[in-house]
């Protein structure tokens, strides 16, 4: 999977609860106000079943979650493939 | 939608077994207030504190309408002996699904074989609801963390070995694994309390309490989704449990209407007590299909399945306040007394109604996410 494709999928489940706010790459996503941190389990959740990878203990750090960057750069580790 | 031939089977087993070592028993461990360890080592060998451990980990690897029928078939012996069950699967949960691999290395056998209890350590003196507002503070100390505070209600507090104890770190909730023992924590019963009398609550006071940061379970900003998660099992193992208190009044209420005779017939042909065993019958089989529907949506991984675990909740101490209220009022004088047990079974609805989301949380929860819901299908 590309880079562009994690983080088009990526995107597609975080802006729908963004309600029609233009979330940036880099913005921090809780800080909208539209989000709570129960929202990181619910990307955990979709982390695990879009890119078929469990989450460790040791993943479980908000800044993994942070933004769509973090987002993107997260995933990419968990599937081996080299960060940009 | 019935028990599969294994889960019904399952829940044979489980009756028997509380009608031969728990129900017996349970009158004499709530007037002493103390779950005899004899006890909790009988529960252990049977494997079922290893009940939400998957086989790999040494559990019992039940699936959740099997844990839902042993927690209603143990409540209705005895609700505290069910808390313990209710606090010791929401560690094991917790370090399940959140844990690193050497807190899970460390903790889910003896869990399982019940060679460690573990308990829950969100509620303090001065926070219950209002779970967030924690007041312990987790202070970054080279590479560990200093706990101060205090936590209360701590139910089986007396005897764990472990807590789940929630702190806040630079104003982020976050989880630890904090054993017995370790220098600054001090533990104290609890004692007085009106219902699950047996069920050994502790307070905890933490000062200067030093632990690695190993003993962290996930990273920081996740301490609210270990809350959740865990306190969700919880509210599940509390639904059922006090739907099998609502059989237990049921039971004792039918028992005793058949026998006891004033007016020249049985109590159970007065209309007036037929009402109140009618309504006892209905509470009992609302609350009990509620809750196997909550748990088999768990088991289906359906995301309904956290609000109808409120609903279930929700549904199953109410229907235990009238249930046991009523079950009292059938005995009469009896059911003041200490030799029957539904005095015990209306001081342990009492607790029902306030423990892993009070009524009135519930209702307020179930009102919102129903007008959410609503909402979104307009």
């Amino acid at each position: 999977m590309t880079e562009e494709e994690i983080r088009s999928r990526l995107r597609g489940f975080v802006e729908r609860f963004m309600r029609g706010h233009d979330l940036q790459d880099g913005e921090d996503l809780f800080a909208t106000g539209y989000v709570n941190s129960m929202f990181a389990m619910q990307l955990v959740q979709f982390v695990e079943s879009t890119f078929g990878f469990a989450c460790e203990s040791e993943d479980l750090e908000i800044d993994n979650f942070r933004s769509i960057d973090a987002l993107t750069a997260f995933v990419q580790r968990k599937l081996g493939a080299p960060v940009a | 939608m019935e028990l599969g031939p294994a889960q019904a089977a399952a829940r044979a087993e489980f009756a028997a077994w509380v009608d031969a070592h728990v129900a017996p028993h349970a009158g004499a461990w709530d007037r002493a207030a103390r779950t005899p360890p004899e006890a909790i080592a009988r529960l252990a060998a049977t494997g079922w504190l290893g009940a939400v451990i998957p086989r790999e980990h040494g559990g019992a690897g039940m699936d959740w309408v099997s844990f839902g029928v042993l927690n209603e078939e143990l409540g209705r012996g005895c609700s505290s002996l069910r808390s313990l069950l209710t606090v010791h699967s929401m560690a094991a949960h917790a370090v399940l699904r959140f844990g690193s691999r050497a807190q899970k290395e460390r903790w889910l056998g003896p869990f399982a074989r019940g060679e460690a209890i573990g308990a829950f350590a969100l509620s303090e003196p001065e926070v219950g609801s209002d779970a967030s507002a924690v007041q312990t503070t987790a202070t970054t100390d080279g590479d560990g963390y200093v706990l101060d505070g205090r936590k209360k209600w701590t139910t089986y507090g007396q005897i764990a070995d472990v807590f789940l104890l929630f702190a806040k770190a630079q104003g982020k909730p976050v989880a630890f694994l904090v054993e017995r023992g370790t220098s600054g924590l001090e533990v104290a019963p609890l004692g007085g309390i009106t219902g699950t009398r047996a069920s050994l609550l502790a307070e905890l006071r933490l000062d200067g309490c030093r632990v690695p940061k190993e003993a962290r379970v996930a990273g920081p900003g996740f301490g609210l989704a270990v809350a959740v998660a865990t306190l969700e099992v919880g509210r599940y193992s509390v639904a059922c449990g006090t739907a099998g208190l609502i059989r237990a009044c049921l039971d004792a209420s039918l028992d005793y209407a058949a026998r006891r005779v004033q007016y020249g017939s049985a109590i159970g042909e007065h209309q007036l007590v037929q009402r109140m065993l009618a309504e006892m019958a209905a509470g009992w089989r609302a609350a009990h299909w509620l809750c196997m529907r909550a748990g088999w949506l768990r088991d289906a991984g359906d995301p309904a399945a956290a609000h109808e675990t409120f609903v279930a909740k929700y549904a199953a101490s109410t229907a235990a306040t009238r249930a046991a209220l009523d079950a009292v009022q059938i005995h009469g004088a009896n059911g003041c007394s200490e030799d029957y047990p539904v005095e015990r079974y209306l001081r342990d609805s009492r607790v029902m109604e306030i423990i892993e989301g009070s009524t009135q949380i519930q209702q307020v929860a179930i009102a919102r996410a129903e007008l959410e819901a609503r909402a979104a299908h307009l």
